[in-house]
This record gives C-alpha cells, sequence and structure tokens, in this order.
C-alpha cells in the first residue's frame, strides 16, 4: 500500500503538511512492539523535521531520518544543556534533574569534554576486550545458576539485569551487595510515570550512597573508577557522584534491556536465530543488528538550539527544542532498506543507537562485548529456548525512557 | 589514500579501531584517537571510508592523494 491510498484514520492526525504536531512521548503500535511509534514512521517518510507536543503542552522539534538526526547531534550548535530556556524535557522528572548539577551528557564542551575524558580510558576497545573472559566467566555463572534443577525462568531477573550489573559494579568500585537498591533508584529516574518528589528522592538516596562510596574509597582506596576519580583530586564529591551515578545508571539499565529484548526479537524472528546458532561468527554484526532494529533509547535524544538553523527545509530558531529520534533514523530506508525486517546478516554498523556525535555513549566498547557475550552464550547453552507466556502478553517497557521488558519469562 | 586524525575533536568512542585496527589504536591514557598508519594500502581504504563515516566527532577525514612518480 502507497502512503496515498492510505486512509485518513491510519494516517493519524491528518494531512502531513498541516503542522499538526505529534504527541511525544508515543505509544508504539499493537502488535509491533519493536517497532517505533507509526506516528513517527509517518512523519518521516513525509515530513521529516515536524513539530511534537511534549507531556506538558509545551512543543519542540522532532527530527526522524538519519542524515538529520547525525546532522543535529554532530552540531554545536544545538546544545545539550537541561538548564537552557526551551529544552525540551521527555519528563516532569527530568526537569526537576535538570535542576541539579549536571552530568557531562547534560553539558557542552569544553567542560563536556573535560570531564568525559576523565573516563574515556575505563572504556577504550583494548580495555574492554581484555574484560572477555571475566563477562564469559560471569554469564556463564548466571546461566548456571538459572538452570540449575529448572526449565524455566525470568530472563530478566536472573541474567539480563544481573549480568551488566556485576560488570558496571566491578568497573566503579560499587559493592554488588547493593544492587536492589541501585536498582530501584535507578527504575525510579528512568520511569516515565515517576512524580516529581520520587525522582527527587531516588535522585538524592544514589547521591547520598554515592557521596558515601566516594568517602569511602577515600579512605581506602581500590582500582576502581569512583576511587580513582577521587584520587585525581580534581572533582569534590558531588560531581564523583554525579558521574559515578551515570555510568551506574547507564551501565546496568541499557544493557539489560538490550539483552532482553534482543533475546524476544530473536525468538520471534526463528529463522534469524537458527541463522545466527549456525554461523556464530555473526554475532558482533548480528548485535549491531539489534542495536539498530531495537533501538532502545525511544523518545529521542533532546537538544536546543542555539542559533537559527535550517534543517530539512524548516527553519529551527534559537531557543526551540529538538528531538533527535533515533529508532526512527535507525529504520530510514536511505541507509537500511528493508529497515523495518531484523536481517542479522546486515551491515548495521552505521545505525545510531548510541546516539551521534561528541556525547555519543561512552561505554559502548563495553555494551558491545557484554551484548556479544550475552546473546552468543544464550544461544549456544540454551538450544531449546522459547518464550514461557503468550507474546500479547509481555509486559514491554512502554512507560520507560529505555525500551525494553520488564519480565521474559522463558523455558529451555 | 592519506588519513587525518583531529585528536582534539576526538570523543574516544572507539568506533574507528573496530572499524580498522590495523589504522586507528587508542591512546593508553585517555583512549583518544592515534593514527597508525597514515596511508592504508587499497585493501583498508573500504574500513577507513566506514570509520569516518562512523566517527561520531568527525575527527577522521581522508585526502585521495595522486600517486606521484618519484624522479
Amino acid at each position: 500500500m502507497t502512503t496515498a491510498e492510505r486512509t485518513e484514520a491510519e494516517r493519524g492526525t491528518g494531512p502531513a503538511d498541516d503542522l499538526t504536531p505529534l504527541a511525544v512521548p508515543a505509544a508504539r503500535a499493537a502488535g509491533c512492539p519493536f517497532d517505533p511509534a507509526p506516528g513517527v514512521e509517518r512523519a518521516r517518510r513525509e515530513e521529516p523535521v515536524t513539530r511534537a507536543t511534549l507531556w506538558d503542552g509545551s512543543t519542540c522539534w522532532l527530527v526522524t531520518r538519519h542524515e538529520d538526526v547525525r546532522a543535529v547531534l554532530g552540531d554545536p550548535r544545538f546544545s545539550a544543556e537541561a538548564a537552557r530556556p526551551g529544552f525540551p524535557f521527555l519528563t516532569a522528572g527530568g526537569r526537576v534533574l535538570a535542576t541539579s548539577k549536571p552530568t557531562f551528557i547534560r553539558q557542552d564542551d569544553p567542560e563536556h569534554a573535560r570531564l568525559r575524558r576523565m573516563l574515556t580510558a575505563d572504556f577504550m576497545v583494548k580495555k574492554v576486550e581484555a574484560m572477555r573472559p571475566e563477562v564469559q566467566r560471569l554469564a556463564d555463572d548466571l546461566l548456571d545458576r538459572m538452570t540449575a534443577g529448572r526449565d524455566a525462568a525470568d530472563l530478566v531477573a536472573e541474567f539480563a539485569l544481573p549480568l551488566p550489573s556485576l560488570v558496571i559494579c566491578l568497573l566503579l568500585g560499587v559493592p554488588y551487595d547493593d544492587h536492589a537498591f541501585f536498582q530501584e533508584r535507578s527504575r525510579l529516574l528512568l520511569s516515565l510515570r515517576s512524580t516529581p518528589e520520587e525522582v527527587r528522592t531516588a535522585q538524592d538516596d544514589l547521591h547520598h550512597y554515592l557521596c558515601g562510596l566516594a568517602e569511602a574509597k577515600r579512605r581506602e582506596p581500590d582500582d576502581g573508577i569512583v576511587s580513582r576519580l577521587v584520587a585525581r583530586g580534581e572533582l569534590d564529591d558531588e560531581e564523583v557522584s554525579s558521574m559515578g551515578r551515570l555510568l551506574l545508571i547507564a551501565g546496568h539499565e541499557t544493557t539489560a534491556n538490550m539483552t532482553a529484548l534482543s533475546t524476544l526479537a530473536l525468538l520471534r524472528n526463528p529463522a534469524q536465530l537458527e541463522r545466527l546458532r549456525a554461523e556464530p561468527s555473526l554475532i558482533k554484526g548480528a548485535v549491531e543488528e539489534l542495536l539498530r532494529y531495537l533501538t532502545i533509547v525511544h523518545n529521542g535524544l533532546p537538544r536546543v538550539a542555539t542559533e537559527d538553523v535550517t534543517l530539512g527545509g524548516r527553519t529551527i530558531r534559537a531557543g526551540e527544542g529538538v528531538l533527535c529520534t533515533l529508532n526512527s533514523a535507525n529504520r530510514d530506508e536511505d541507509v537500511f532498506p528493508g529497515g523495518d525486517a531484523l536481517d542479522v546478516g546486515r551491515d548495521a554498523r552505521r545505525h545510531v543507537a548510541f546516539g551521534f556525535g561528541v556525547h555519543q555513549c561512552l561505554g559502548q566498547p563495553l555494551a558491545r562485548v557484554e551484548l556479544q557475550i550475552a546473546v552468543e552464550t544464550l544461544l549456544r547453552r540454551l538450544p531449546g529456548l522459547r518464550l514461557d507466556i503468550p507474546f500479547e502478553d509481555v509486559p514491554f517497557r512502554h512507560d520507560m525512557g529505555i525500551y525494553g521488558v520488564h519480565a521474559l519469562p522463558v523455558a529451555w | 589514500m592519506r588519513v587525518h586524525v583531529d585528536q582534539e575533536k576526538c570523543c574516544g568512542a572507539g568506533s574507528c579501531v573496530l572499524s580498522a585496527p590495523e589504522v586507528f589504536d587508542q591512546r593508553e591514557e585517555d583512549g583518544i584517537v592515534v593514527l597508525l598508519d597514515a596511508e592504508p594500502p587499497a585493501g583498508l581504504h573500504d574500513a577507513v571510508h566506514e570509520a569516518v563515516a562512523i566517527c561520531p566527532a568527525a575527527a577522521i577525514s581522508v585526502e585521495q592523494v595522486e600517486r606521484v612518480e618519484r624522479v
């Protein structure tokens, strides 16, 4: 069916050129939980730079094409500073967080670069590749425990979430015994439903926890990242705490959801799953394709224009907010032909699942190693892996800033 | 092909190392790009172009250089 043949109802809010704003965050279509929201897909085809209405009634620009998303995220005229007027917030909680001292993901260069460069060595490719045996051992231990005497479990609780949590705890020097504490606070910070009070409390809890940890590392240093940040002497405890919180949350929530969602996507695409089982050497490319296809940052990356910029035939004025929808960019047919299909043999390396520009995910080499090991190990060790509930009953994270599933009951 | 890197622009994401490890590496102390081979052989040109395309900070550029016969 061509676009022209679509009925008005299917097209949604009306003709493409009327600038009727899309609502963001937007619900994904029932039955297509891996696909971007239909309104976003339609915008990319018909009006790639369009208006969107946010939860609080404010409006911003929605940028949906691969080329335009890269252009915005790579352009210093679009600021990542949440304190600037016009910055688009996706939740009430996000607005609350913007009132406290920002981490470097909400700062622009040169301050962003100064702080980020304190961490880049910890996530460089060689260093992370050297962690493979340890990540593999952790993955095997978790699967040993999950499968011992049982033939069913929640893959999120027993494998997808603990694996990256254990790894980031090791890297940071955070005791894994505290995982229930920081996972619960992370969930509150990332939930689109949290009240501003819940967000502030969760933020304060994590802040106090990490300040305490920084103090402990000052007394008893180890070789974790928190300890080394303290030892540099350039940052006060609040800054160490903010960086630690960012790494802790980004380090476990994202990879956990990619692992669970990747497993589900492969189970729903048995031909792709069998191909990957038959050709394990495809794993690196398959992980890139899963990153592209699933794109768990599902409501887009926010920026605010600091100058008037023309993009996709529209003029974005200084002070206007922009959301770059990564999941739409990653389905852009101009870059990924047949992009709505999962194809583990595809060259998907140009995806923007980790963002783009100087803010692109710092931990991506680690995420890649974890995902390659998690998916390969699961498929190899559990040849009978299957979903243990009807697909319609899978609890997708429509309510979270990071997409995925709240639980994934599987059997083997 | 002549490859240039801009260490000031580099944000240390490491994607170039994954694309073309024969051409790019990262500095031990801060993960910033290091150029291993400024004139890589033809067999690596596709990988270098890929690295240019995916570099998030636009820190890598290439120029085509004419082979000049030495006299």
